[in-house]
């Protein structure tokens, strides 16, 4: 009898703790979304507030009469110091950073992972411990030194204009943005790179070389078409990085006309007098985030995708 | 260092004149007004500038009181890289002078009669080894009370005249269920609230000898652990979300009658004022009790810094434009503060910028115009950082007793000294 | 000096004999170190050097400028004795302690937490898609767009306190953004939030690596699901721990801008990490032997936690 009907009440009790447990599972999920979620919907509901309704109401309820000023405010009017042409302005200055950054030390980066794992010479290993502890460096302790060095470089174009006619950009603030950079990406590229290219089979590279092919079209042909998932998460780590650097840009680029993103918002929301106009605020936090957001949301997918195929290994 | 900056600067002049003959018009200028009130009024000068036909380069780096913008600056020096000039406070421009970084306007002083028009309390900072390097924008004076009106005549309140009647005052505002004390738990506000404590509890000559002069027998008497039981007194009618506020929130608590009063620096005046107060109707102003004929004062100034000849003459035109009469009232007003020469007319002011002007001219003669240590005009940044840090741990209860706080006041100053 | 002969050994069959092609093939042979040599190079001048002239400045007078004599090692006497100085703390000590509890807990809470989240989202979720960008999106975001919703959320007048009093709930206490004692404890929620949807994608992207097989195998066996993540799938993913680690951990010490943008500094400056402790007394106290001596220390506790990992992974991987 009882062997009989215990399967089924097995099968019939666990579909009940299946279900639970779904209903749990689900539970916790949406309650840690809510969590996440949390200061994003505080700055979207405030950023459709007006300053009335900020003041007097609580920070969590929905806007009675949602406005859009703030928003065009924000994008169009703020002031970042004594210049009065809202966010809008700066994209510019942060995108011909930020994309030169991004572009060259993913590219290094990949050469530098190609390198020390399948062109591997006695102290490899060092070098690339070298370079993977440089992510440790603290930016405040190097951010004199690099000033001066920066300084030196700019003076050494003013040379080279009177001498060629051209200064390479030395000494342009833009490009000593994306100079530090790189240099202070490197690290992580060249980790995100090797880690991934460890895992990449030597033996076609090995076949390649018998072929004849060289260093450069192995890596043209065979290694970066095969590299799709790691470029995505290091594109996604270095443009979330460079795109919301605050030290080394208020530092080095601090006037208007080359101004980042970062700094102009800093300027708008740091503010300790006067009331505070917490909508516009919120809108130009937004809007300085918008970027970073998108490439999170649109290739949120491809980074996890990226991690799994090697990233994350050691 | 300083012969590196020196070479990297004669390295930038020498380019810089080779490359353009012509003279550059236009000032490239480092602040942290962004501020609507503070911006407003500094577009004024940018304006001025613009009518004589030279441009206004913005370089803008706000927060946390100056300091990244600060920090910017220090990345620009040593860049090489000089702004025309900056927004500077206190020892940090005789810092840079003594780096020799800083330009010389000297003559322009001289046309101008700066020499004689500017406290001479000032010109400690302003002058540097006999060379004007800073054109100073603004008296600021520490200590006031602000406080509202409607709530002062509800609890039937009149001006305190003594740190007693001080107390008095918040016993009845409490009675009355307003916060008494207006106050944002950061450690500068803190501190500047305890310069004024101070200054009423030992008088002027103490002031002098413990916050400017450092004196260690003042600093560990028992006139400074009465000033630390006074501040705790005051501590108690604080409310008690206080802490990390900023100050311009606190100053909001008073002009909505949330708080009685708010001891702070003149420029919480230019909250008043931009939220549409008048003095004597809408608030009121008093000098912190017992202080009266003292001025503990802060004053922004611009470095003017050692640019290249060829951007000498825009640097020129803005200290002058500066220190012109016409701004120096225009930017005050706004501001809260009084102007940085006592020859200004006190027309375009209030009631509590008249009695601030009168207040400085009096103290600037007397000699009881004193720097405030909490805001970077008593001793360089590290000793007045050092105080702030003591002050802050007494407020927040890291140092329990006034006795404590006198020791690690006295060693904390010894150490940054 | 065996593994040098043997390199040199090794490498002679492959020269040529005829000279032009010797030249060329040598070059071959020199490109990938000649591709590699600028990014080493900078790492070299750019960091190495810099942490060079930090350790030399650590032991001059620097006060608001570099300074080149040195003067002897008062910097770090003075941090010294500022390590044993709990009562009242110096600023030194509430950084250093701080750094102990918000590096243990903040590495530890991420861990468990993206952990959980990455086992609970592997279970064939419905809407991952969505979920997972929730998840991440903290990480995109610097603290200066977040910091101020932070700072209201966790105030008491303002935030989660005042909200659940509006619900009825007035008995509910939520000040540890105000209290001197707590307020790092807000600085970890707020690090937690920023990184542990990143540590999730981490974990996610080594579940999805585990081979099914095994799993299934284990299943058969009767395992239940508790024991299969503990016995089996827990040490598998023991190489995405240790990056995670790394990920971590530097962020744990680089975090400087959370405790500003949140606490700004916390009441009587109780939320202080020594990266805020480098930075004040480096730009703000113009001391700047003192912020150097403090970088130094933050350096070698980083290659005292870094180094042996390292060692032990590269040596491993190069086997």
């Amino acid at each position: 009898m009882s062997a009989i009907t215990s399967p089924a009440r097995q099968a019939s009790s666990g579909l009940g703790a299946k279900t639970i447990n779904r209903i749990v599972i689900y539970g916790l999920l949406a309650l840690f979304a809510i969590f996440y979620l949390m200061p994003l919907f505080v700055m979207l509901v405030t950023s459709f507030k007006t300053m009335d309704e900020i003041q007097n109401g609580n920070m969590l309820s929905l806007p009675h009469a949602p406005t859009f000023a703030p928003w065009v405010k924000a994008w169009s009017e703020v002031c970042s110091g004594l210049t009065c042409v809202g966010m809008k302005g700066y994209f510019w200055n942060s995108i011909k950073m930020v994309v030169p950054a991004v572009l060259i030390s993913t590219l290094l980066g990949a050469l530098n992972g190609y390198v020390l794992t399948k062109w591997r010479f006695r102290g490899h290993t060092l070098v690339f411990a070298m370079m993977l502890f440089a992510c440790f460096i603290p930016f405040q302790s190097v951010l004199l030194p690099m000033a001066t060095i920066l300084g030196s470089l700019g003076r050494f174009g003013v040379t080279l204009q009177n001498a060629t006619g051209f200064n390479f950009g030395l000494g342009n603030s833009t490009v000593n943005l994306v100079f530090v950079h790189v240099v202070y990406g490197l690290g992580f590229t060249t980790l995100f790179f090797r880690n991934y290219y460890e895992a990449f089979p030597t033996e076609l590279i090995k076949a390649a070389q018998v072929d004849g092919a060289s260093f450069f079209q192995i890596f043209r042909r065979i290694m970066l078409p095969n590299s799709l998932p790691i470029i995505v998460v290091t594109v996604i780590y270095q443009f979330t990085n460079i795109w919301n650097d605050f030290l080394f840009a208020s530092a080095y680029a601090g006037s208007g006309d080359v101004m980042p993103m970062t700094v102009a918002l800093n300027n708008v929301v740091n503010t300790s007098t006067g009331v505070v106009e917490y909508n516009v605020n919120m809108a130009a936090a937004m809007i300085a985030a918008l970027p970073t957001l998108i490439v999170y949301v649109v290739a949120g997918r491809y980074f996890v995708r990226g991690l799994m195929a090697g990233a994350v290994k050691g | 260092m300083l012969r590196k900056l020196l070479i990297g600067t004669a390295l930038a002049t020498s380019f810089a004149f080779s490359a353009h003959a012509a003279d550059v018009k236009e000032v490239q200028m480092l602040h942290w007004w962004t501020s609507g009130g503070e911006a407003a009024a500094l577009n004024v000068l940018k304006q001025d500038l613009a009518k004589e036909g030279f441009a206004w380069k913005d370089v803008p780096v706000a927060g946390g009181g100056g300091d990244a913008a600060m920090t910017a600056l220090k990345a620009m020096v040593a860049a090489g890289n000089y702004p025309t000039a900056s927004q500077m406070l206190g020892y940090t421009v005789l810092d840079y002078a003594a780096a020799g970084v800083m330009g010389d306007l000297t003559e322009t002083a001289k046309k101008e009669g700066w020499d004689k028009s500017v406290p001479a309390a000032l010109q400690k900072f302003s002058v540097y080894d006999g060379k004007w390097v800073a054109a100073p924008v603004n008296v600021h004076s520490v200590n006031w009370l602000w406080i509202n009106k409607a709530v002062m005549d509800k609890i039937g309140g009149t001006e305190p005249k003594t740190f007693d009647d001080f107390v008095a005052l918040l016993d009845k505002a409490k009675a009355a269920g307003v916060i008494p004390l207006a106050l944002g738990g950061q450690n500068w506000q803190e501190a500047t609230m305890f310069d004024s404590v101070v200054l009423s509890t030992g008088g002027p000559e103490f002031y002098k000898k413990a916050m400017n002069d450092l004196d260690e027998e003042s600093l560990k008497s028992d006139t400074m652990k009465k000033s630390f039981d006074n501040l705790a007194k005051l501590v108690t009618y604080v409310d008690p979300n206080f802490s990390g506020r900023d100050w311009n929130l606190a100053t909001a608590m008073v002009i909505k009658g949330d708080a009685l009063v708010q001891v702070m620096g003149d420029w919480a005046k230019g909250e008043f004022h931009a939220a549409n107060k008048t003095p004597g109707t809408d608030f009121l102003c008093y000098r912190f009790p017992g202080t009266d004929g003292t001025v503990v004062y802060n004053s922004d100034m611009f470095g003017m810094f050692n640019v290249p000849d060829d951007r000498k003459a825009a640097q020129v035109a803005l200290a002058t434009a500066t220190l012109s009469k016409s701004f120096q009232s225009a930017f005050n007003v706004v501001k809260g503060s009084v102007p940085a020469r006592t020859d200004v007319p006190d027309t375009d002011f209030d009631a509590c910028g008249k009695k601030g002007i009168a207040d400085l001219k009096k103290a600037n003669e007397g000699g009881t115009l004193f720097g405030s240590l909490a805001q970077g005009y008593g001793a360089p940044p590290a000793v007045a950082n050092a105080y702030k840090d003591v002050v802050s741990k007494f407020v927040h209860g890291q140092i329990k007793t006034s006795d404590e706080a006198v020791t690690e006041l006295v060693k904390a100053i010894d150490d940054a000294k | 000096m065996s593994t040098v002969a043997e390199t040199q050994i090794k490498l002679t069959p492959e020269h040529d004999a005829r000279p032009g092609a010797s030249v060329r093939s040598r070059l071959q042979d020199l490109l990938p170190k000649i591709v590699l040599a600028p990014s080493f190079a900078a790492t070299i001048v750019f960091v190495y050097g810099f942490i060079l002239w930090t350790i030399y400045l650590s032991f001059t007078n620097s006060k608001t400028f570099p300074s080149y004599a040195i003067t002897g090692a008062r910097a770090y006497q003075r941090l010294w004795r500022w390590t044993f100085e709990s009562d009242p703390p110096s600023s030194w000590y509430t950084s250093i302690t701080n750094m102990g509890i918000f590096g243990f807990l903040y590495i530890l809470i991420c861990l468990a937490l993206g952990l959980f989240l990455a086992i609970l989202l592997d279970q064939k979720i419905r809407g991952e898609g969505m979920l997972r960008p929730i998840y991440l999106y903290p990480m995109a975001l610097s603290f200066i767009v977040t910091g101020v919703a932070w700072k209201w959320f966790l105030d008491p007048g303002l935030g989660l306190e005042q909200t659940l009093h509006q619900w009825g709930w007035t008995s509910f206490h939520f000040d540890w953004i105000k209290n001197k004692d707590f307020v790092i404890y807000t600085v970890v929620i707020a690090g937690v939030w920023q990184a542990s949807g990143f540590i999730m994608a981490m974990f996610l992207a080594g579940l999805r690596g585990i081979d099914g097989e095994i799993m299934k195998a284990a299943q058969i066996d009767g395992a239940s699901t508790f024991q299969l993540y503990r016995r089996i799938v827990i040490p598998m993913l023991r190489p995405v721990f240790l990056s995670a680690f790394i990920v971590l951990a530097h962020l744990a010490i680089k975090s400087y801008d959370l405790v500003v943008a949140l606490t700004s500094g916390g009441p009587g400056g109780s939320a202080w990490l020594p990266s805020n402790f480098m930075y004040e007394f480096t730009f703000k106290r113009n001391e700047m032997a003192v912020g150097s001596a403090s970088a130094v220390i933050m350096l070698m506790t980083i290659t005292a936690i870094i180094v042996p990992y390292l060692y032990s992974e590269l040596r491993e991987k190069s086997r």
